[in-house]
């Protein structure tokens, strides 16, 4: 689990099965396929018979978990190409799920955070959401700047990947917009930069 | 932090300008500023707290507000009257009269609408209908759809039964106790949409009924909204220390220890007066006996601490208690 | 007080400029020689004439100028400006909260009258007659919140109250102490304010949530807040920061007098009736070195409160770059006299 003092990083508290739920409609990516046969093989039987299962290999690529996931004998299983069209095929279940589905999240933060957003813009409150951080640590960040996002950022300090600046990875994390804020590091001197580390691993 | 900033709340002088028997043993009052002008505007699922002199006590009950923030020129409550309770329900059903004069707080909201529901399903037992009058008056106002489900003992019973038929049609469906009438709960849970939202007001069993339900239905905690206000409970007579203020007051059998503080001219902060809001909250320096929890609002931790006390409805089985106050 | 709006700058030429009456109503935020971060919160009642504190709104003499640079603000990044959907009721709330306020305490300045649900406002300052229906978006040229703060000084957010927390859930925000409301929104109490230091140990946003949450109707309050700026700018912004965070390095001690100024943050926040939302205003008053010192007792107070603070604070507040280099300017003022209690001139 992410261990960390920043206040506004979301707490990722596990995937926890909700005995009471109709359905199961779990979003996974990589290693979060873990966390999923973690949850769900101890369960009961009918656990695996309400879960709709999406997944893409994503960060966890070469390997495969869709064939262990298979053999939990899930209601349906999807394995999907990317997350994005992981993201779109969540929006499409959640377009006419029904109260009484519980939505669970496992894979890499930037993974979570995107899956996260589909499940807020269906009125759905975060804190009903169970999440659980698994994969690399690398973090999703929108420069507050242009407003873009660079993807899977381990270092200390990055080029933002549409306008350029030299963006310094704060602790500061949005749950609407999934990712951390990259502010410009060499903005009172340009190009007076530390050295950049690797610290999200 | 200055405590002054969060003492009572701000009263209002008004006068009673019309008293309505709406059932068996329902009135509803109307309020009128004594100053002129309007009313403050509220938000549905709000309550205010009216304050009247009972002989030599002063009583303040908390009551939902009813009706539409369209009409502010006066405040509307629904009271039942209830013959075991310590009077105020009573003295205003058999000694308030048109004319009168009380006084209200400020409205205060700890049942507010959920503004980001796509729909809302709202389920009243007997009086626990008045939050839900004001919330289909909002709810209609800004075009989002509901269902009323309102369950009450007998067709005496049934406040605003008719009316709400009449104003809300098929939105709205009643059950009546005598003649075995239930609100089919489960079937009410299986096939809401995505950003549904439950409020539920009545009696205290019945609010359980239908939270667990909602539970057991597979419904998120922050989908399941509740509102009971305790009556403050009876039971013997005692004895409180303010440490502070170096005064001791007596808690009578049918008084609350708030109650019996303010009759001493000690003013603590209060907002909803029924166990839920947590701004009475006091320290308790001692206590020679055990202290009887009846809000809802201390976590189980904090009840078996045996060092906070919320004073609006709670006591101790004992004689003597010493509060931070 | 008779108020003559200035025309002056906040960008590029920075013409801004106090008045020698509005030097003296400045809100210095120190009432002792040092700095300690606490809640601060006391009940927003009048203050005295003429003070900033004397209307629950207060308008001054930046009134126009100020209302011209949020133009421009908005004109450049329209997501200064953003509201969730559901909080739309709130936004209403707000209309009425400010209409009524700066039409009762400046009557020569602004009109509002009100017919049921139909309005007229009239704005002199800004040259505005506008009539529409309360609670119909359609019926005004912006957004309800965006419409009246565009006629406001000052930043809003408005919070929503729920799950025992409180919520950012919409705002404007074009004079900000370097936060951007484009990544806050949506935010809960403790997350947005989870890059100020210190604070959270000393458990001063745990009291603050629990009094909030209790806010009541018709009993607003008020803090100070404060920080430094470079040149009287108010839109420092973190969006911007790649092209004003130069300007730290402009300071010598030659042009401290002018350049440096103690930037102070009226904070407001009001229970608003219809949402049961909670609006919260942080007005930004500025003050330039040169001005501060023509105050005696300010001119002491200011390098001894720079001294002591905590090196946390002077990293988040981003005065490492000139701190001591205003210390030192400030000090030739400081005669070691000792200081009257409270942050108003003698």
């Amino acid at each position: 689990m992410l261990v960390s003092g920043i206040k506004s990083r979301p707490v990722y508290t596990g995937l926890i099965l909700d005995p009471h739920a109709e359905h199961h409609l779990i979003a996974v990516e990589g290693e979060g396929a873990l966390a999923v046969l973690d949850m769900l093989s101890p369960a009961p039987r009918d656990a695996a018979e309400k879960a709709t299962i999406l997944y893409t290999k994503a960060g966890s690529a070469p390997v495969d978990h869709e064939g262990a996931l298979a053999k939990l004998h899930p209601y349906r299983l999807q394995p999907l190409p990317t997350i994005q069209t992981l993201l779109i095929r969540l929006q499409g279940f959640l377009t006419t799920a029904k109260m009484g589905t519980r939505i669970y999240i496992a894979g890499t933060e930037g993974f979570i955070g995107q899956a996260m957003q589909v499940a807020l813009n269906n009125a759905i409150d975060f804190h009903s959401v169970r999440t659980e951080h698994r994969g690399s640590l690398a973090r999703r960040i929108q420069c507050v700047h242009c407003k873009g996002f660079t993807e899977n950022v381990t270092m200390s300090h990055v080029p933002c990947a549409h306008c350029g600046l030299n963006l310094l990875v704060r602790d500061h994390y949005s749950r609407r917009l999934g990712a951390f804020q990259g502010v410009c590091i060499d903005a009172e001197v340009p190009g007076e930069l530390p050295p950049a580390e690797e610290i999200f691993p | 932090m200055s405590m002054n900033l969060m003492s009572g709340s701000t009263e209002i002088p008004v006068r009673v300008a019309d008293i309505v028997q709406v059932s068996e043993r329902v009135k509803r009052f109307r309020f009128e500023p004594v100053a002129g002008g309007s009313m403050p505007v509220f938000s549905a699922g709000a309550h205010v707290v009216v304050s009247m002199n009972i002989g030599s006590r002063r009583a303040r009950n908390p009551y939902s507000l009813m009706g539409s923030v369209t009409d502010l020129s006066a405040y509307e409550i629904s009271v039942l009257k209830t013959v075991d309770s310590r009077g105020g329900s009573v003295f205003l059903h058999d000694s308030v009269k048109i004319g009168d004069q009380l006084t209200v707080s400020t409205p205060v909201n700890l049942f507010p609408v959920e503004q980001r529901g796509r729909k809302f399903i709202l389920i009243a037992g007997g009086i626990g209908i008045t939050p839900m009058i004001a919330m289909a008056e909002q709810l209609t106002a800004q075009k989002l759809p509901f269902e009323l489900h309102y369950a009450y003992r007998n067709d005496q019973a049934g406040a605003y039964a008719d009316t709400l038929k009449a104003r809300y049609g098929h939105l709205v469906h009643l059950y009546i106790d005598s003649r075995d009438e239930r609100i089919p709960l489960d079937a009410l849970l299986k096939n809401q949409p995505l950003g549904t939202h439950l409020y539920v007001c009545g009696p205290g069993g019945m609010i359980n009924w239908v939270l667990e339900s909602g539970r057991k239905a597979g419904w998120p905690e922050e989908n399941l909204h509740s509102e009971r206000f305790l009556a403050p409970p009876s039971g013997k007579p005692f004895s409180v220390v303010l440490e502070r203020s170096k005064k001791t007051v007596t808690v009578g059998e049918h008084e609350s220890i708030l109650e019996a503080i303010e009759a001493s001219g000690v003013e603590p902060p209060y907002l909803c007066r029924g166990g839920a809001c947590g701004q009475c909250l006091t320290c308790v320096v001692s206590c020679d006996g055990t202290l009887e929890h009846n809000d809802h609002y201390l976590a189980p931790e904090e009840r078996d601490g045996n060092q906070k006390i919320m004073i609006c409805v709670s006591r101790i089985k004992g004689s003597n208690l010493v509060l931070d106050l | 007080m008779n108020l003559v709006f200035k025309k002056e700058t906040f960008r590029d030429d920075f013409t801004f400029k106090n008045s020698p009456e509005h030097v003296r109503r400045f809100p210095f935020p120190f009432h002792e020689d040092k700095y300690m971060y606490t809640v601060n919160i006391e009940p927003h009642t009048p203050g005295p004439v003429n003070s900033v504190f004397e209307f629950p709104i207060d308008v001054d003499e930046h009134y126009v100028s100020e209302m011209e640079d949020r133009a421009l603000v908005l004109k450049d990044d329209p997501l200064r400006c953003q509201a969730l959907p559901h909080m739309q009721l709130a936004e209403w709330d707000l209309v009425e909260l400010l209409m009524v306020s700066m039409s009762e305490h400046y009557p020569e300045h602004f009109t509002l009258t009100r017919d049921g649900d139909k309005w007229h406002w009239i704005n002199r300052p800004l040259g505005i007659d506008q009539q529409f229906t309360f609670g119909d978006t359609a019926t005004l040229p912006y957004p309800p919140m965006e419409y009246i703060t565009r006629q406001c000084q000052g930043d809003f957010c408005l919070i929503d109250q729920r799950d025992g927390n409180l919520w950012m859930d919409a705002g404007i925000v074009t004079t900000q102490a370097d936060w951007s409301l484009d990544f806050d929104i949506g935010m809960n109490f403790m997350e947005w304010h989870g890059p100020v230091p210190l604070a959270h140990e000393a458990g001063v946003f745990d009291r603050a949530l629990k009094f909030l949450m209790n806010l009541q109707l018709g009993k607003p309050v008020r803090r100070l807040n404060w920080t430094m700026s470079i040149n009287p700018r108010l839109d420092t912004s973190p969006e911007n920061f790649h092209k004003w965070g130069s300007d730290r390095m402009t300071v010598t001690p030659e042009n401290i007098g002018e350049k440096v100024h103690l930037r102070v943050e009226l904070q407001g926040l009001w229970r608003l009736p219809r949402s049961n939302a909670i609006v919260f205003s942080i007005r930004c008053y500025l003050i330039s070195m040169n001005e501060l010192v023509s105050v005696p007792k300010w001119a002491r107070r200011m390098p001894r409160v720079l001294k002591n603070l905590p090196p946390e604070l002077i990293d988040y507040k981003g005065l490492s770059r000139y701190r001591q280099m205003t210390i030192d300017w400030l000090s030739r003022f400081d005669d070691g006299a000792p200081t009257s209690p409270g942050g108003q001139p003698d």
